[in-house]
């Protein structure tokens, strides 16, 4: 697929503001809803038989989702959340498409909120995208302007308000639950499920979470109906446009845009994609779904399609589509380290196998870097990882912390051992000059 | 490996926002349906009032929104981008998660602290510069990524680093 959906207007002239959206057909989806009679059911239907599947990690049907909001909600409010919290390392998709298409979101927002009968939606961005939420503030004034928000939305009985909400440094609040608790004005700490949030939420209430980008495919299977969407990619299971983030040591990292199941190596070397490594050097491993997903090694690319299923088939994850490509002159150990030093980083504190295990695992990681481990920290880094996880925790962070330490050790075990033995790196700069490692 | 985050500072004076300030708390403030919900935005406009949270800050923000002091308190401590103590003018946040790590996040982070002869989360005695070392701050495809307070500068090199230190020391 060369046709680009997502991301068709990033690049126009002027493309943030709304007089742009109008002329390329925006709100135009939202017209059809709100004007041809769709009820809120028609609108989840279609999306259900889109195949649609979260974008933002974990990958559930989004129509299905909006599904377990009770039909009687006793007089309570329903919430949508629209997950701007993009923080997994290695993930910018959701930063572009508000920076360059804020409109696009906010017609996702706005349609989804129909669907759920939501008359409050936010958006949740990280606080360190200023300039998203200051971009997307600007756009909302102007819908509102248009008519698209506010009461009786183009005379259909439909009223709706949209907040911006800025977060204030926290990963773990992208987790939907934490993102909850934040927004309350708390600790983002996750709750424990059940409840799910679709029946007790914020405020008490019935809230869907949704990623960004997710809300922007909705304008799309709208406009160009659920079978169109559902043929895009490999299967009905792995289906849609989707954006993938190339970072790392490629010629042309960026975010791309292709039907879901792209190959791997095609965004790899593809000339349409990453062009390739940088320096002509071999690929040595490539983290397929951001930070939390368990990293591949070059053989296991191979024939590779990124979607949920094929990653899932490679004991890896799609998440957030962010894929991290190492060089063979990585060094693994080094690597695990700098990971386990964002979990060490962002872990919420809550619950003790999380807290304890991931700076842990982080001081474990450094002593083999830093040319001081024994062997036996080698099993001792699995020993770690298998207590953390596994329903250990409320959330699934320490799932997330452990696997590029399992996958690593796992993988590349003989470089570890080398590590340890030789007391350096087995290639990089600490290889040529272990004085770097042990100082 | 962040700013100090586990208690408040007094700042020995008291807190009392701007009138501006407090007509925009009032608008946050129609946005949500509970006070507490508004904690977050109000401790921006905190922010953005004295560049710093203080604990005499962090009071008024409690009994504006009608919460313990100990609940603002256990919120400012969690989250990183709020400052519990003084800045510098220019707040320089360098990312080294994976991405910026494999372009040498960390080496520019250092020669940045080396010139400005100063310890990471310390100020410059002149107040115009403060290093901090952040997580992913989502730049990761202009690697090395970094921000001076609101704005990203990415990708950063040692060339392009330099320049901004210099223009910054001159201008700032």
């Amino acid at each position: 697929m060369s046709e680009k959906v997502l991301l068709a207007r990033v690049g126009r002239r002027d493309s943030r503001s709304i007089e742009s959206y109008l002329e390329d057909g925006g709100y135009e989806a939202l017209r059809t809803v709100l004007t041809d009679g769709w009820t809120a059911e028609k609108l989840t239907d279609e999306v259900k038989k889109s195949g649609l599947r979260g974008r933002g990690g974990a990958g559930f049907p989004t129509g299905v989702k909006w599904t377990f909001v009770p039909k009687d909600t006793k007089g309570k409010p329903v919430y949508l959340l629209c997950n701007a919290d993009e923080s997994e390392p290695g993930t910018f998709k959701d930063r572009l498409l508000m920076e360059e298409d804020p409109h696009q979101v906010i017609e996702g927002v706005i349609l989804s909120s129909y669907a759920i009968k939501c008359r409050n939606a936010y958006i949740y961005i990280r606080g360190e995208f200023y300039l998203g939420a200051r971009i997307l503030n600007r756009a909302l004034e102007e819908a509102y302007a248009k008519g698209f928000l506010g009461q009786n939305i183009l005379g259909s009985g439909f009223s709706l308000d949209v907040t911006v909400h800025r977060g204030a440094g926290a990963y773990i609040c992208g987790e939907e639950t934490g993102l909850i608790e934040s927004l309350e004005g708390k600790r983002g700490q996750p709750r424990i499920k059940p409840p799910f949030p679709a029946l007790v939420g914020v405020f008490g209430c019935p809230t869907i979470v949704n990623n960004v980008e997710t809300l922007a495919c909705v304008v799309h299977i709208v406009n160009r109906g659920a079978e169109w969407f559902a043929k895009i990619g490999r299967n009905e299971k792995n289906s849609g446009p989707k954006l993938y983030c190339l970072s790392g040591q490629v010629n042309r990292p960026g975010v791309y845009e292709a039907a879901m199941g792209l190959q791997m190596k095609e965004l790899l070397f593809g000339t349409e994609y990453g062009q390739g490594m940088k320096g002509g050097r071999k690929v040595k491993a490539v983290i397929p779904g951001g930070a939390s997903a368990a990293m591949l090694t070059a053989e296991e690319i191979e024939d590779c399609p990124l979607d949920f299923d094929g990653l899932a088939a490679k004991k890896s994850m799609l998440g957030s589509a962010a894929i991290i490509v190492m060089n063979e002159d990585t060094c693994i150990v080094e690597a695990a380290q700098n990971l386990s030093k964002f979990f060490a980083h962002e872990s919420c504190g809550q619950c003790t196998p999380c807290r304890e295990g991931t700076p842990w695992l982080h001081k474990v990681l450094t002593r083999i870097e830093t040319g001081r481990g024994r062997l036996e920290d080698i099993d001792l880094l699995e020993k770690i990882s298998n207590q953390m996880a596994n329903g250990m925790t409320i959330c699934v962070f320490a799932d997330a912390a452990i696997a590029p330490v399992l996958s690593s050790v796992g993988k590349f075990r003989e470089e570890f051992r080398y590590h340890v033995e030789r007391k350096h790196c087995l290639v990089g700069r600490g290889a040529s000059r272990p004085e770097l490692v042990t100082a | 490996m962040s700013r100090v985050r586990y208690s408040l500072a007094e700042s020995g004076q008291p807190a009392e926002f701007p009138p501006e300030a407090r007509s925009r708390i009032e608008k946050i403030l129609t946005r949500y349906p509970t006070r507490q919900a508004a904690l977050l935005p109000v401790l921006w406009v905190a922010q953005e009032t004295w560049g710093w949270i203080s604990k005499e800050a962090a009071e008024e923000v409690a009994r504006i929104l009608e919460l313990s002091p100990a609940h603002v308190d256990g919120v400012l401590t969690f989250y990183t981008m709020y400052n519990l103590r003084p800045v510098g003018k220019n707040l320089l946040q360098f990312c080294t998660s994976i991405s910026c790590h494999l372009a040498g996040a960390e080496r520019l982070m250092e020669r940045c602290t080396k010139r400005l002869g100063v310890d990471l989360e310390q100020t410059t005695p002149d107040g115009k510069f403060t290093v901090v070392e952040v997580e992913c701050i989502a730049g990761c495809d202009r690697a090395p990524s970094m921000m001076i307070n609101d704005t990203y500068h990415e990708p950063m090199d040692e060339k392009k680093l330099d320049a901004l230190l210099d223009e910054l020391s001159e201008h700032s």
